[in-house]
């Protein structure tokens, strides 16, 4: 579904990627891992076109992404959930949501928008509040939300459990789960190793911009070095 | 002294519209636009050579000229600005500033430093409003001054178009992720910033003069207004120009007319001590 080969980006001298390889099939959940600043959403913004590659290659669903611009990476169906939200504070809920069908999905916006309702009644219920009157989690929920609209072929899911409750952390999980039992491959790419690692099916330790560790997720969660680096066992 | 705050509001409803398109182009784009002024004197050059070679009146002149700079700007953003910036504000400044000397010189070169006007009597029409005797022209001015501004609300609030400025101005990564192109939404503001020049310029035509310098005395207000009204905020624009207006007429007529503009800046000194964030502004 998602195929990434070589590839490397950074920001003027300092090279973040440096040269990935990676994969998410259809149907599964893969996670990328990591610490803070080892390029994880710089992957991400990659990935939507935000930030150019400068080699390697992106193919989605067989297609060339690199090199096409945000709007045409939307609209192929490559949704990305960022960090830190990103929703439009000085809009409602609902405006909110309707954004997520402005380039994909727009013909069935009536009817996404009340299967996300469905899923977050939450959201319903502070439809025409100001969305930076939320609460993290309902703007995490918002956030998902949006992405939802647009029909997701694959979604990007950028640290969905930052700054959230560790109760919300376990909702969050279990929402993510439920989004993939539907079919939909998710990208999750979060700092939470152990509760990442429970619901993928493979996942990539990403260190100063390569691949440090790779395979199954049950693999690597029994992996003796994983487990003293990033849990402290 | 009603005839003065009269005739304020009715000046101030220009420094509104110029205002509006300064303060909408920063409150996307968050860049100051240097070129406003220029592009001002640019509009009513134009204004004033569709009357001179086609006898065009100004008024009907407004819908084809503010179409005319909304492509002017549009293309202006998108293929010069914009490209030129390499995404830098602090080059976006210098590109607008560079723009501006351009203009200014290229209608320089053109027609001379002369100062042109009309030369109809119709900018010397009067009305009678009760015991005020108004200038017909700038109350024309006042009313689609408030009719543009209302619309320039409308399209923000209720088009497809004018939510994705919106998204853009307080959320560009968020909105690039739902598939909105901030290189069209930034091209699109910069043109409606320009259409409400070409608005303006049409109805400060009959009352005003035309020289290659004439926008920088509307664009120095003009700030002052967007300071005051708060940066970015439309309603500020709008009552701040409206009440810029009644101080430099209320200023002319207690001072005397060379002193009219002191009250501004007075102002602007006050607003920017006590309260910088303007009066529609958000807070920091």
């Amino acid at each position: 579904m998602l195929e990434v080969k070589g590839l490397r980006a950074g920001y003027g001298p300092v090279e973040v990627l440096r040269g990935l390889d990676m994969a998410v099939s259809a149907g599964e959940i893969v996670a990328v891992l990591g610490a803070n600043g080892v390029g994880k959403t710089t992957l991400n913004k990659v990935l939507s076109g935000v930030v150019p590659a400068r080699a390697g290659e992106i193919r989605f669903d067989g297609a060339r992404l690199d090199g096409m611009d945000p709007a045409a990476i939307v609209e192929a169906g490559l949704i990305h959930v960022p960090e830190g939200r990103r929703i439009f504070p000085n809009m409602n809920v609902r405006e909110n949501l309707e954004f997520g069908s402005y380039r994909r999905a727009r013909r069935r916006r009536a009817s996404n928008l009340e299967r996300v309702f469905e899923t977050f009644p939450r959201l319903r219920e502070r439809a025409r509040q100001a969305a930076g009157t939320l609460s993290g989690g309902e703007q995490q929920m918002l956030a998902i939300g949006r992405g939802m609209m647009a029909e997701p072929r694959l979604l990007i899911l950028d640290e969905p459990s930052l700054g959230l409750s560790p109760l919300l952390v376990e909702e969050m999980f279990a929402l993510i789960l439920r989004l993939n039992a539907g079919g939909l491959p998710i990208l999750l790419v979060e700092q939470n190793v152990v509760q990442s690692l429970e619901i993928a099916s493979r996942g990539f330790i990403l260190e100063n911009g390569t691949f440090a560790m790779s395979g199954p997720a049950a693999a690597l969660r029994d992996d003796p070095e994983l487990r003293r680096v990033y849990l402290g066992l | 002294m009603a005839e003065a705050v009269a005739n304020g509001l009715l000046a101030g409803a220009a420094y509104a519209l110029v205002a509006l398109g300064l303060t909408l182009v920063y409150g996307v784009l968050h860049i100051v636009n240097f070129a406003h002024g220029a592009l001002l004197t640019l509009a009513m050059f134009a204004a004033w050579g569709l009357h001179a070679a086609f006898g065009l009146d100004p008024y009907l002149a407004i819908l084809p000229m503010a179409a005319g700079f909304m492509a002017l700007g549009y293309g202006l953003q998108r293929w010069v600005i914009g490209p030129a910036s390499h995404g830098d504000d602090g080059n976006t400044l210098l590109v607008t500033l560079g723009l501006s000397i351009v203009i200014e010189n290229a209608l320089l070169a053109l027609f001379r430093s002369d100062t042109r006007t009309l030369g109809a009597d119709s900018g010397f029409d009067v009305v009678e409003l009760g015991p005020m005797l108004l200038s017909r022209p700038r109350l024309i001015g006042f009313g689609v001054s408030l009719l543009a501004a209302a619309l320039l609300w409308a399209v923000l609030s209720a088009t497809d178009t004018g939510k994705a400025i919106r998204a853009v101005a307080k959320e560009k990564l968020g909105a690039q992720l739902c598939g909105i192109d901030p290189r069209h939404v930034y091209a699109v503001t910069f043109g409606l910033g320009c259409a409400c020049l070409a608005v303006a310029a049409c109805l400060l035509l009959p009352t005003f003069y035309v020289n290659p310098r004439v926008g920088n005395a509307f664009v120095l207000v003009a700030f002052t207004i967007v300071v005051l009204g708060g940066m970015g905020s439309i309603p500020g624009a709008l009552v701040g120009g409206l009440f810029v207006g009644v101080v430099e007429s209320l200023g002319g007529l207690l001072l005397g007319e060379s002193l009219g503009q002191l009250g501004i800046f007075v102002i602007f000194i006050l607003v920017l001590l006590l309260r910088p964030t303007g009066l529609f502004g958000a807070r920091a």
